[in-house]
């Protein structure tokens, strides 16, 4: 059994002291950021990003992974308690986690998410641990063209799958291409979009532009209306459920969980999408559902275990073809080259420790949230009494060293107060800043990609197309394009993430 | 008041419209090349291009349906001390050195804050700042000089 030696070899590398030590302060981190708000795990690991450079690989992909899958338990804890999701994906369970809170059944809400984000994120792992193979080796076949049409299939479907406007998310794309396109021209050396800067030769650093874009104007964002929050929080006791609530249970943490480990491997927000798809399944198919909205059980397991899945598969495409699917994804992928790694289907064969103690260490990690968050559900919710006005200039100050300390550049802490201006005036006008950020990372890949293409064919376009893999990517593209612009599927689908919004 | 609610569109097209004019006209200097033999102009010029058509779009479909929200406030105060604060780190830090540098640059930053007053802002920049030097420089090793040249005569 090949794939028992993978997870041994997993566990050997995600058990050493240091690894542990990390994983438990990514999930620590992460859990911290998740329920604090005005920052999430995008601006946090782009802040982080830097330290981490002269760790291990292993050790630096750990506790950023750790952090992404932290947040996702803390935004649950304060929507929950206070109705505050700290994270977008935990904005469906607030409906119900909150009116549990509020009948006095606060615990049994916790635990629940607990328990079941526990089982969810075991699913998923493995699920990750069965695909990363298989998928790999498919993609070792994968010549230029069709890691062009991958590239375009990831950046339509992480349009198809946002709220918002498809012209917007297409613009922020599109621009995004184009800030990947500064500086040197990989074939021809040519210095492009760099007004003569030598600073700006090697490109814009992608920590910089993540760090504007979702740190500082975040920041800006905060700093227009007072944040207020209210930390009227009963106190959390009894935390067991009983037979009747595991009853409940059982059926939406399984759906949630299957649900979820599909909707993850999609680009775009996939967490987001399941915990809301998820949420709506529950609502049709339980016998319960005049309850859901007043304090329903189902409610919050369902949603919980989704959004806890998909965050573990999300990993496939960036473990197996170097895809990422949402921004922190590229962030993670911002990771490997940061430590001299080749994003692609070779890594898991080069690199199997990486690989296998990574996947070893998200169940790990998720052992140390089910710790982290039940019995010490009150430390995290004394964090929240934390004023903004301490938060914001530490953010600033840790992003300045952090982005400062890597290149030893000016110009990249330049660059975060350029995007952190540009990422607030966008964002004001109704943009989303995840796809800038996905396209940003796979520009100078889908620039290369094409341009290889067409030089092995000959200059024929026609390659894309006549290659059926590839064309076959283009033809889903094209499917989710044409999903994305329908008249009558786009009502469904803002349905599906306003309803209960 | 129909053409105030779609000015947020209008504005959001013409902020794409002049991205894509400026890298669209700027990759026609490159060498453009053609589809077998591409030049570094050729990938950009077309994303330029198309980036210019999609922001009029954007803008035209605002124009037509004339709707959208309100701008709301913009914290002009707090994003110009915040940009100056950045510049000043990436001016500064270099010849300064991380000590006075960060200090200025987290003062800055917390002036930036609601009804932010000056001693609070010293006390937030001076914890900060020993806060950052604790992580950064001495548990995570990071070789950045406290005092730079231009402090040393």
């Amino acid at each position: 059994m090949e794939i028992l030696q993978n997870i041994g070899l997993g566990f050997e590398t995600a058990f050493t002291p240091i690894n542990l030590l990390f994983a438990f302060i990514g999930v620590a981190l992460g859990t911290a950021v998740g329920v604090l708000p005005g920052i999430g795990p995008t601006a946090t690991i782009a802040l982080l990003l830097p330290i981490t450079f002269g760790f291990d690989p292993v050790t630096s992909l750990i506790m950023l992974a750790g952090i992404y899958y932290g947040a996702q338990y803390g935004g649950s804890t304060t929507a929950i308690l206070i109705n505050l999701p700290g994270e977008s994906s935990a904005a469906v369970t607030a409906i119900d986690g909150h009116q549990m809170a509020r009948q006095g059944r606060a615990g049994p809400a916790l635990a629940t998410a607990a328990l079941g984000s526990f089982f969810a994120g075991t699913v998923g792992t493995l699920a990750l641990a069965l695909f990363a193979v298989p998928i790999s080796e498919a993609a070792l076949l994968f010549g230029p063209a069709e890691y062009f049409s991958l590239v375009v299939l990831g950046l339509i479907a992480s349009i198809a799958l946002a709220s918002g406007s498809v012209l917007k998310a297409l613009a922020m794309i599109v621009l995004g291409l184009l800030l990947g396109t500064v500086g040197q021209d990989l074939v021809s050396g040519t210095p492009r979009f760099t007004f003569g800067l030598r600073e700006l030769y090697g490109g814009l650093d992608f920590v910089s532009l993540a760090v504007g874009l979702f740190g500082v104007a975040e920041i800006l964002r905060n700093l227009e209306g007072n944040i207020t929050r209210s930390v009227a929080v009963q106190k959390v006791k009894n935390l067991w459920l009983t037979r009747a609530d595991f009853r409940r249970i059982r059926g939406p943490v399984l759906r949630g969980t299957g649900l979820g480990t599909v909707l993850g491997v999609l680009p775009g927000a996939g967490h987001v999408l399941a915990s809301f798809v998820s949420y709506s399944v529950e609502k049709r198919v339980s016998k319960n559902s005049h309850e859901f909205g007043k304090g329903a059980i189902e409610g919050v397991a369902a949603p919980e275990s989704a959004n806890n899945a998909a965050a573990q598969t999300q990993f496939v495409p960036l473990l197996t073809l170097g895809l990422p699917v949402s921004p922190i994804m590229a962030l993670l992928l911002g990771a490997f080259i940061i430590q001299g790694i080749v994003p692609g289907p070779n890594v898991i064969n080069e690199e199997p420790e990486l690989v296998w103690g990574l996947i070893a260490s998200m169940w790990i990690g998720n052992f140390f949230l089910v710790l982290l968050n039940l019995p010490l559900i009150g430390l995290w919710v004394k964090m929240l009494t934390i004023p903004y006005r301490f938060l914001f200039p530490a953010i600033i100050a840790f992003a300045s060293i952090g982005t400062y300390s890597i290149g030893l550049n000016a110009y990249d802490i330049y660059a975060i107060a350029f995007f952190g201006v540009l990422g607030y005036v966008l964002i004001k006008l109704g943009n989303e800043p995840a796809p800038l950020l996905l396209g940003f990372v796979l520009g100078p890949l889908l620039e290369e990609y094409l341009r290889r293409s067409l030089i092995i064919s000959d200059g024929d376009p026609s390659v894309f197309v006549t290659r059926p893999i590839s064309a076959v990517l283009l033809l889903l593209a094209f499917g989710a394009f044409v999903l994305a612009v329908l008249p009558s599927i786009r009502r469904k689908r803002d349905v599906v993430f306003e309803e209960e919004s | 008041m129909k053409m105030h609610g779609a000015r947020k569109d209008l504005l959001a097209g013409a902020v794409f419209v002049g991205f894509g004019l400026a890298f669209a006209i700027t990759a026609s200097t490159y060498e453009v090349g053609s589809a077998l033999r591409m030049g570094p102009g050729y990938f950009p010029l077309v994303l330029g291009s198309l980036l210019v058509l999609l922001g009029i779009a954007i803008a035209v479909k605002a124009f037509v349906a004339g709707e959208g929200d309100d701008l709301g406030p913009v914290p002009w105060k707090a994003g110009a001390l915040i940009v100056a604060a950045l510049l000043f780190f990436g001016y500064t830090v270099r010849g300064l050195g991380l000590v006075p540098s960060l200090l200025v640059t987290v003062f800055l930053t917390a002036m930036a804050g609601r009804n932010a007053r000056v001693i609070p802002s010293a006390v937030i920049a001076v914890s900060l700042t020993a806060l950052s030097i604790l992580i950064f420089v001495i548990a995570l090793q990071l070789r950045l000089p406290y005092v730079g040249p231009w402090l040393e005569g």
